[in-house]
């Protein structure tokens, strides 16, 4: 079946003519057709543009031009700008938003002939860890339907896991992209900051957020990822460096590979079955001839509050440009200040508004210095305690989540309970390191994410390892008990 | 550091957010909530380390001054919630 291969065999495949991108498109839509009214993973799909889309890359491919993924189909995140497909944030404010221009991310793909089937379900604005903010509807765990694929990418990973796409794009501000992998027993990989273009990426916390992919094998993430990065001038934060490389991929080797186990992740707070499936995946890199030791970086211990400071500070002056004038909803309200602000409390969701709250009151003076000042000295320190530890390790290993994918609606009551979960991939993002969420097993049946950390700009080396890690677990993954 | 109620419609009015009570009160509770918790971070020893706002520093990105591609007034207004001869409307600002 079409719909179980990977992004590479269909690749392959497509340029060996066994199937047409019209074909490959098809079968894709058929199975959302099938499936998606039980996961939700979908915010719009539009046929006629998919097919659009596959007509250029078949297009592409007889001619023998198109990138290494030409032909394959992809799900966009729907914070990403599409041009003429809806990009609604999973926000009333944009419910009929349809974007005049591509971001880089979409254009990338557009040159390179990959398939755009649609647009994926998100916590709105990206704020959230479970996608249960969305503004729309729920999305489900394909593991098991009762639960979250959390978030604040859920849409995607769930697409990606429930197979009915090989890959997707999400975004990554605290831990969206490798959460929902996690939870989802799929790959997810954040960049490097500024290693993927953010033009077009509809802005939350603009000094953490990163576009990155999602895959079932690290190999399908690495090649989405190389797809979609290198250096752009639309964006003034994104770095001079190449594309990322896939030269050397699958060389690596975990003999002598110098791993360092976060204690602070490892201990009470973390589920113990979650910690279980960790510690033996340990145990294997040990047995492969890594060279695995504990270490502590105490400062990890204040990322969620830092994140819960800087993003939403971040995220409220971001979110001054929904103002109803020039696109979005628009309600009327006593003269221009009274449209504004009946238009923000319309269009918003109670997670958006408490968190431009939050961000106004850390930046609004006499609290400057207590929250927001205090915060970017801690990110300093969690950097520079990061930096510190790289100097002898190659990469940082801990559990993507502490727990596996919860009940939709268990933690939605506690807000708090919800922002802690962030703890393990948040220091990425503070930092702008690349990471990694892949499975490493189950526990109760539900998938565990093994989170893999490397220093900044080392992207391929880190995309090296996890291929090491994912091929020396070779029954850690498998398919979702989905028809 | 507990947040009041007035407060909580002081940086409403600030975010130009026209919450009801009903918000007003289950805002004030989650500020508190985290505000509690942001606690943690005010006696951590940075020592003399400058505050950081970007992972990656880059200082003078510039770019050179060229056309590019831009967008047409028709583009621009086509998501507009209110627009006439070309133009954005909004309400009256400044009163004869």
């Amino acid at each position: 079946m079409i719909t179980t291969l990977t992004a590479s065999q269909l690749a392959e495949g497509l340029r060996r003519r066994e199937w047409s991108a019209r074909e490959v498109a098809q079968a894709h839509l058929d199975r959302i057709a099938a499936q998606d009214p039980h996961l939700g993973a979908f915010l719009t799909l539009d046929t006629q543009e998919t097919m659009r889309w596959a007509d250029a890359a078949q297009a592409m491919l007889d001619s023998g031009e198109g990138g290494p993924l030409c032909g394959v189909p992809v799900a966009l995140k729907d914070n990403i700008v599409t041009q003429g497909v809806r990009t609604t944030c999973a926000s009333r404010i944009l419910e009929n938003h349809v974007p005049v221009y591509d971001a880089t991310v979409t254009a990338k793909l557009r040159e390179q002939g990959l398939v755009l089937l649609g647009k994926t379900n998100m916590d709105e604005f990206a704020m959230g860890t479970s996608t249960e903010n969305s503004a729309f509807q729920l999305t489900r765990n394909p593991w098991d339907t009762e639960r979250s694929p959390g978030g604040s990418s859920g849409g995607s990973a769930a697409a990606v896991a429930g197979e009915l796409v090989p890959l997707a794009l999400g975004s990554d501000t605290g831990g969206s992209i490798r959460q929902p992998a996690s939870l989802c027993g799929i790959v997810g990989f954040k960049p490097t900051y500024g290693r993927c273009s953010r033009y077009g990426l509809v802005a939350f916390g603009s000094s953490l957020d990163q576009i990155g992919p999602f895959g079932r094998t690290v190999e399908d993430a690495a090649r989405l990822a190389s797809a979609v990065t290198g250096h752009d001038p639309m964006d003034s934060t994104s770095l001079q460096v190449p594309p990322i490389s896939l030269e050397g991929l699958k060389d690596g080797s975990l003999k002598g590979l110098r791993i360092g186990v976060l204690s602070e992740t490892m201990g009470d707070t973390a589920d113990a079955g979650v910690r279980e499936c960790v510690s033996q995946a340990i145990e294997v890199l040990r047995r492969e001839g890594a060279d695995v030791r504990e270490i502590s970086i105490p400062s990890i211990a204040y990322g969620v509050t830092t994140y819960y400071i800087i993003a939403p500070a971040e995220a409220s002056s971001n979110l001054a440009r929904f103002d109803g004038v020039r696109y979005g909803l628009r309600q009327e309200g006593k003269g221009h200040i009274g449209m504004m602000e009946r238009t923000r409390a319309v269009g918003f969701g109670h997670e958006v508004k408490a968190r431009i709250m939050i961000g106004t009151y850390a930046l609004s003076a006499g609290y400057y210095d207590a929250y927001y000042l205090r915060a970017q000295q801690v990110r300093a320190l969690m950097k520079r305690d990061l930096e510190r530890a790289f100097e002898d390790l190659d990469v940082i290993l801990s559990p993507t989540s502490p727990i596996p994918a919860f009940k939709i609606g268990e933690l939605s009551a506690d807000p708090l309970a919800l922002k802690l979960l962030d703890v393990c991939t948040i220091p990425a993002n503070m930092a702008g390191c690349p990471a990694l969420s892949l499975n490493c097993g189950f526990t109760n049946g539900l998938p565990v994410g093994l989170h893999l950390m490397a220093p900044a700009l080392a992207d391929e080396k880190l995309l090296q390892i996890a291929f090491a890690v994912e091929s020396a677990l070779p029954n850690a993954t498998g398919r979702p008990p989905m028809p | 550091m507990a947040i009041s109620l007035d407060e909580v419609r002081h940086v409403a009015r600030l975010a130009r957010l026209d919450l009801d009570e009903t918000e007003v009160l289950a805002l004030q509770g989650e500020l508190n909530a985290l505000l509690g918790h942001f606690a943690d971070i005010q006696d951590v020893d940075t020592g003399d380390l400058p505050p950081v706002s970007h992972a990656m520093s880059l200082t003078n990105v510039w770019s050179d001054d060229r056309v590019g591609v831009v967008l047409q007034r028709a583009e621009a207004l086509s998501n507009a919630p209110l627009s006439k001869a070309g133009l954005f409307v909004v309400p009256t600002i400044i009163e004869d």
